[in-house]
Formats: structure tokens, sequence, C-alpha cells
């Protein structure tokens, strides 16, 4: 078996909140081209460890890291690295759709228009393509110039998706991104995980242990901010190594 | 206790429901051989509707943990063993009720030389004591005596081996008790497979525990 370069990559990372350390030595090796979940109790610092990779806790007060976060190879806490370009490279998708108050097609170019991108044609053909890629197109290519609000929320959490993917980046971090939805949603959320996967490196954070087992190809697990386990997604939902993996997984936690 | 352990501690007294009565039935078997015993026989096959309906109960309680829990690690490898055991368990009451109809053909009991000659009695309760002990590693959760049991398996399988040749000779020398020497052949072939499926459902419990596939394993290195 060939080995599948890494494309994030975290070297004994320590984040802190102030004085509260909320991830402890992390250590994790993530593949081109698949799907990572991260599972974990509330507060273990699953979501902190995905918002390091595009740099969303530099928000934070008191917010630092020690340690690499390399992006394929590159560090992306390295002083000259600019966080806008990094953005580009790695998209995010939250829990709660949050589309903006403007149309659907203003949405998806929205990242394009801001970075200085005014031709039409350029501006329809990623906002079709982005679309399509993210399974919407059918469904709302003959009202692109309605407002995304009027979209229900698993649409509304698509078009999160084809916002994402409008700026073409590598990455895709998604954050409980159908814990909101209804189940014929993240049925469609999860088949379209599994489409961008081909293109894309996913890391997901879920709460729904079933949702891990189906769309993940690895899982990592968390526990009061370190990496208990990290394993292919059939080998962690069937043999488990460590037992608190096995408690959490099983919901014998605690 | 979580829900689910209480779910699954239903699954496996429902088993060992069902491994009590097939352990009934083949204890009686022995009896009503060496006996030649009608009426015990005749129990022994009436009660296989019973052990069906266990089968079918098991299966659907499964089912339904399945669909209800969707379990994982530990839990899901509980439910995958007991549906096997269970499965194990039905086709040894098959067997039993299978000796019981030879039983029931017997006009008197086997030649007590021909029983000696086969050993079919030390077979059989070395099938006895298997099939007890894997119910003990089952209660205990126990991998390291289910591993015990397996080996029992090679006793069984040695009498199993030499029968053909023994029961052969003894026709050559009594040729007018063909039909008792063809149904103590039959009954030994049964045995054998008894002893087989009680070691598939004792490789049922270390995979529950340690997550070890062993099955199959044995034969592997018999092929090299």
């Amino acid at each position: 078996m060939t080995k599948r370069q890494s494309k994030l990559e975290a070297i004994n990372l320590d984040a802190y909140y102030g004085d509260f350390q909320a991830l402890k030595n992390i250590n994790i090796a993530m593949e081109e081209k698949a799907v990572t979940a991260f599972i974990g109790p509330s507060g273990c610092g699953k979501s902190t460890f995905l918002r390091t990779f595009n740099r969303m806790n530099d928000y934070i007060d008191g917010f630092r890291t020690e340690g690499q976060i390399l992006l394929d190879g590159r560090d992306i806490y390295a002083t000259d690295v600019r966080v806008d370009e990094l953005r580009k490279e790695v998209g995010m998708v939250f829990q709660k759709p949050n589309p903006f108050p403007k149309t659907i097609f203003e949405n998806v170019v929205y990242g394009l228009k801001i970075q200085g991108i005014k031709d039409k044609k350029t501006l329809q053909e990623t906002c079709e393509k982005s679309l399509q890629q993210a399974a919407l197109w059918n469904e709302v290519k003959d009202k692109l110039d309605k407002s995304a609000l009027a979209l229900s929320g698993g649409q509304q959490q698509r078009l999160c998706i084809a916002r994402a993917l409008a700026i073409q980046p590598s990455v895709i971090l998604m954050d409980e991104p159908a814990s909101a939805l209804d189940p014929i949603s993240t049925a469609k959320i999860e088949e379209l995980i599994y489409e961008l996967k081909k293109d894309y490196t996913i890391v997901i954070v879920t709460h729904n242990m079933q949702q891990a087992g189906r769309v993940s190809d690895h899982t990592a697990f968390f526990y009061m901010g370190e990496l208990v386990e990290y394993a292919k997604t059939k080998t962690m939902f069937t043999s488990p190594k460590d037992t608190r993996t096995q408690n959490y997984i099983t919901g014998r936690f605690g | 206790m979580p829900q689910i352990d209480e779910e699954l501690n239903r699954l496996r007294e429902k088993l060992l429901e069902m491994w009590d009565l097939v352990d009934y039935q083949l204890t009686s078997g022995r009896d009503a051989m060496a006996n030649a015993d009608h009426e015990l026989a005749q129990r022994i096959i009436k009660l296989e509707r019973k052990v069906n309906s266990y089968d079918i109960k098991i299966d659907r309680l499964c089912e339904n943990f399945l669909a209800l829990y969707t379990p994982v690690a530990v839990d899901l490898r509980a439910v995958l063993a007991v549906l096997k055991i269970n499965t194990n368990l039905e086709r040894i009451g098959d067997t039993a009720e299978g000796m019981a109809r030879f039983v029931c053909k017997l006009d008197r009991p086997f030649d007590p030389e021909l029983v000696e000659l086969t050993k079919v009695l030390v077979m059989y309760d070395e099938a006895l004591v298997m099939f007890r002990e894997c119910r003990t590693a089952f209660v205990k959760d126990d991998p390291k005596h289910a591993k015990q049991i397996i080996k029992l398996d090679k006793a069984l399988n040695k009498i199993y081996r030499k029968s053909d040749v023994v029961i052969t000779n003894y026709l050559q020398a009594n040729s007018d008790r063909i039909p008792e020497g063809l149904a103590l052949l039959s009954i030994i072939k049964k045995l054998e497979r008894v002893g087989d499926q009680v070691t598939n459902m004792a490789e049922e419990i270390i995979f529950y525990r340690e997550a070890k596939v062993v099955k199959h394993k044995g034969k592997k290195k018999k092929k090299d």
C-alpha cells in the first residue's frame, strides 16, 4: 500500500485560552482527499483544534498556540503567512447555516468579489460550478436572484458549502455541519461530503457517532484536550484500543 | 445500569434459556441412546419446536437491538456473537433431534461391544463437557476458558476419524447388525458436528471479548 501525502499535520501542538490549556501536545497527520472526523465530549478541544487550521481562534483574546500546524508541509502560524491567503486555501462550514442576507448568487460569489474578481462570466461560471458541486444547482438555478434566507435549512447549509467551494480551497473544515438539519438534509450533506472528498481534504467535527462512521475515513477521539486515539474509522468503531474511546462511542462515558 | 446494558442482558438471558433447553436435549439424548428409551427420545424431538421459537425470538431481539441502538465496538460484537451462538445452538438442537430419531428406530440398546469399540459414550461425554463449559465461558465472559474449550474438540475428532474402520470391522464380523452399526456411525458423525458447533460458539466468545477473529485459523495452519 502506498502512503498518501499528509495534507494537514499538527506537531506537538498546545493551545491556550489565557491560562487554560485547551489542547495538549497534539500530534496528528491527516491524509489528502480523505475525510477525518473529530469526535469527543463537549469541551474536549475538538472544535478549538478544527479552528486552528484556518486560524479562526486568532480573534479570541488570550488565545495562543505552541507547536506547529502544517498545511502541505508549511507552518500556517509562521509570521510570513497571510491569514486571508490561508483562508482561501482552508474553507469552513459552521454548525448553523449562515447565509448572508443577500441573493443566492451574491452569497456564492461573495468570496470572489472580496478578492476583486468582477468579470461577470467568471462569477456566473463559478456560481454554477459551486452550486453543482454542493448538489444545490437543480433546486436553485431558476431563483439565483432570490434571497438566500428563503431557502430551507438544508438548502442554506449546502449554499454555505457552495460559498466555501467557490473560492477553490483544498481543505474544507466542517463544524457539526448537519446537527441543525433534519434526517433528509443530513443525508444530502453526508452524500455531498462523500462526493467532495474526491477533490478536497475534509475535516469534520461531529457529535453524531453514526455520522462519523458513515462519512469519515479516519476518526480522532479527543478528551480533555488530549488526542486519545486516532485510527481508521472502521477500526475505531469496531475495536477501539483505548477504554476511554470505547466508553465514549458506546455511550458509557463518565 | 444504562438502558443499552439492560437490553444486552435481556438478550443474554434469552440465549441462556435456549442454551439450557438444548442442554436438556443433548443430555437426555445420551440417556435415550444408552437405554434405547423411545419415550425420552420423543420428548427430545418435541422440544425442537420450542428451540426453534427461541431461535426466532433471539433473532428478532437482535434485529431490534441493532435497529434501535446502532451499537458499535464491544456492544456490536456482543450482539453479533449472540446472533451466531444462537444459530449454532439451534443446529445443536437439530442434531440432538436427529440422534433421537435414530434412537426411536432401535428396538434394543446398541451392542455394548460396539459401544465400547467405537468409544461413542466417551465421545458423547466429551461433547457434553464442551457444551457446558462453553456456557460457563459465555456467562463469565472468559475468552481464556473459551480457548481451552476449542482444544477439547481434538478428542472428538480423533474418535470420529477412527469410527469408519472400527464399525466396518465390526460389521464384517456381525453382518446381522448392519442397521445398528450404520445408526451408530451416523450418531458419531453428529457428535463430531456438535464439537464443531461448540467450537464456533467458543470462537464467538473470543471475538466478542478480544475483538480477535480466531475461526478458520487452525485449518489454515494445517494447509500450510
